[in-house]
């Protein structure tokens, strides 16, 4: 199970944040997850993969991962420890990516009204809700769907798979 | 029901599915290309052992075709081996050409098949009313063990595009102007189905640019109706064993656009997003130091005799070099025989061997810091053919050849004055 309570520091980024800047494509051939890590956003921030610590929040506006279907996006923030992403919306090979590998991705509407780069956030998946710990405001957010739960709560696709025929 | 939706339908094994459900479809066509060898370790970790149908399985290395660096080498290397292993017959090696071309070429694209690749332009297949979709690697590694993936029957959007395009104004042109009316995320997890009197004048080239371009705006597949223009396509290549869907009368669709295209003019999409799409008009003159003719958005024969209609006898700007960059092994024979590489070679051309080259920013071709790049690929994100602060104009590959000749963009319309090519 997926910790439907967590708390991290929030990394704000704009709207149409694409895999080539979530992931550059000069690194597409580097297949160790944590030398993927050192790459993480370096596409839209020089210092996200030098500052940033497991647990820590990443928040966008819309269309958040759309572009390329490199699955190098999702895994070198997974590697890098980011607790999950919160959003206006989500590209769908991104979402895929993101929920087969066991990382939480959070529709917000109100997502770059949340606060500013290294605010603390809490994240309360049962009650759909996040809150910045700064200020103490609170936002609403959709409830990920029960299909990517079961997935998310696996640990992943791969956990789910290992019991298919093949 | 739609005809994306029986196709799922069918696949499911159910006699309906609706939008909005998760269904669990076979898998007709598997392609993996060379930067996803996360597939074969997702693939092992899932306890793999035999891939389900091999026979279905392609995998294509064009994304770094030929190798520009040893990790590059070692992961195709992994790719042939993985090939042997599992009998894989479909290898595409670096010779082959970009996936989406190379599966038209050879007749893999075809109507009523589920098709699904490790590749985000995978929509491309909507050209011949197949459900199209592309996927990440640990989904494909899914493919790989049960035949199967599960998918969101999508809510579909219809787009009707009546009239006829002015000589010089491509499917590219269409798809840029609509991107930029309705935004990059206008059509996330939906599928776009294109009709109306343009589509029957459109060659099925012309139809794989306006299909594979839907990515730009999301769509998670993309359709149009088979009709004679595909029959002829496919008979010509002598392509059977496909089934042919039609909208049923109880069709939905969750929005109805509608756009007249015979008035449109040349459009571009300017730095830094697809929908940032502005009338070419309004950029005339701007320098570009590189033009970039080629990938599975434009780099098919129509568009290399397109681009040789306009330098055919001149010579490109002496700022400006041009890559020519055929999508498959098949464009290029046929450009070979039919002059155009010739033409464009002596107009100063850089002819590149088939495959993505430039496209995303790994070799062949990237700009540096300060430089534009006029091309006929599908994407100007920041840093996505090079430097972060490189810019990229997204164009038809007509007006490509015209702002290679220029130094600058151009309008390419008045090379096309009596008729297309």
């Amino acid at each position: 199970m997926i910790k439907r309570n967590f708390s991290g520091r929030m990394h704000v980024f704009s709207d149409n944040i694409d895999t080539d800047q979530i992931y550059p494509g000069q690194y597409l051939d580097v297949t160790d997850h944590q030398e993927m890590a050192r790459h993480a956003m370096q596409g839209a921030s020089a210092s996200f993969a030098i500052d940033s610590r497991p647990g820590d929040i990443i928040v966008a506006g819309r269309n958040f991962g759309c572009g390329s279907s490199r699955e190098n996006a999702a895994i070198a923030l997974k590697a890098s420890g980011v607790g999950c992403v919160i959003a206006r919306g989500f590209a769908r090979i991104f979402y895929r990516n993101a929920i087969n590998l066991g990382l939480p991705l959070v529709v917000c509407d109100q997502a770059l009204e949340l606060g500013k780069t290294g605010d603390r956030l809490s994240v309360d998946l049962a009650s759909g809700a996040v809150t910045n710990l700064e200020t103490g405001r609170e936002f609403a957010i959709e409830p990920i769907s029960d299909y990517a739960l079961s997935i998310l709560d696996a640990g992943g696709i791969k956990p789910l798979m290992l019991s298919r025929e093949g | 029901m739609h005809a994306l939706h029986r196709i799922l339908a069918d696949h499911a094994g159910l006699p309906r599915v609706s939008a909005g459900e998760i269904v669990n479809c076979r898998v007709d066509v598997a392609g993996i290309n060379d930067l996803y060898p996360q597939t074969m370790y997702s693939f092992e970790e899932m306890g793999g052992v035999r891939v389900k149908n091999p026979g279905n399985v392609l995998i294509f290395l064009d994304h770094y075709a030929p190798a520009s660096t040893i990790r590059q080498a070692e992961n195709q290397k992994q790719f042939r081996a993985f090939a042997k292993k599992h009998d894989i017959p479909g290898l595409m090696d670096v010779n082959e050409g970009v996936c989406h071309q190379v599966m038209a070429d050879k007749g893999w694209s075809a109507p009523g098949r589920v098709i699904v690749v490790t590749d985000s332009h995978t929509t491309t297949h909507g050209a011949f009313g197949a459900f199209s979709t592309g996927v990440g690697a640990t989904d494909m590694a899914c493919i790989l063990k049960t035949g199967e993936l599960w998918f969101k029957v999508p809510e579909i959007v219809r787009i009707r595009l009546d009239g006829s395009l002015r000589p010089g104004v491509y499917a590219k042109d269409v798809i840029l102007h609509i991107i930029g009316q309705v935004g990059a995320d206008f059509a996330v997890y939906k599928g776009v189905e294109f009709t109306g009197s343009l589509v029957p004048q459109l060659s099925v080239s012309e139809r794989m640019a306006l299909c594979n371009m839907t990515t730009e705006m999301g769509a998670k597949a993309t359709y149009i109706q088979p009709d004679e223009v595909t029959f002829d396509f496919l008979r010509e290549k002598g392509i059977m064993g496909y089934k042919v869907y039609e909208n049923g009368p109880d069709t939905v669709y969750c929005d109805d656009l509608a756009f007249e295209v015979s008035g449109l003019q040349p459009q571009v999409a300017v730095p830094f997003s697809v929908d940032n799409v502005r009338p070419l008009a309004d950029y005339v003159g701007t320098p570009v130091q590189q033009a970039f003719l080629g990938t599975c958005t434009g780099g098919r024969l129509e568009d290399l005799a397109a681009a040789a209609r306009v330098l055919r006898g001149k010579k490109i700007h002496p700022d400006t070099r041009m890559l020519v960059v055929p999508a498959s092994q098949q464009v290029l024979l046929d450009a070979m025989a039919n002059g155009y590489i010739s033409d464009l070679v002596t107009a100063g051309c850089t002819l590149v061997t088939p495959g993505c080259a430039a496209c995303l920013g790994t070799h062949e071709g990237l700009i540096a810091q300060g430089e534009a790049c006029v091309s006929s690929s599908n994407r100007n994100f920041p840093g996505r053919m090079g430097h972060n602060q490189g810019q990229i104009y997204l164009a038809s590959p007509a007006t490509v050849a015209a702002s290679a000749l220029m130094g600058s963009l151009a309008d390419p319309t008045p090379h096309f004055e009596g008729g297309r090519p």
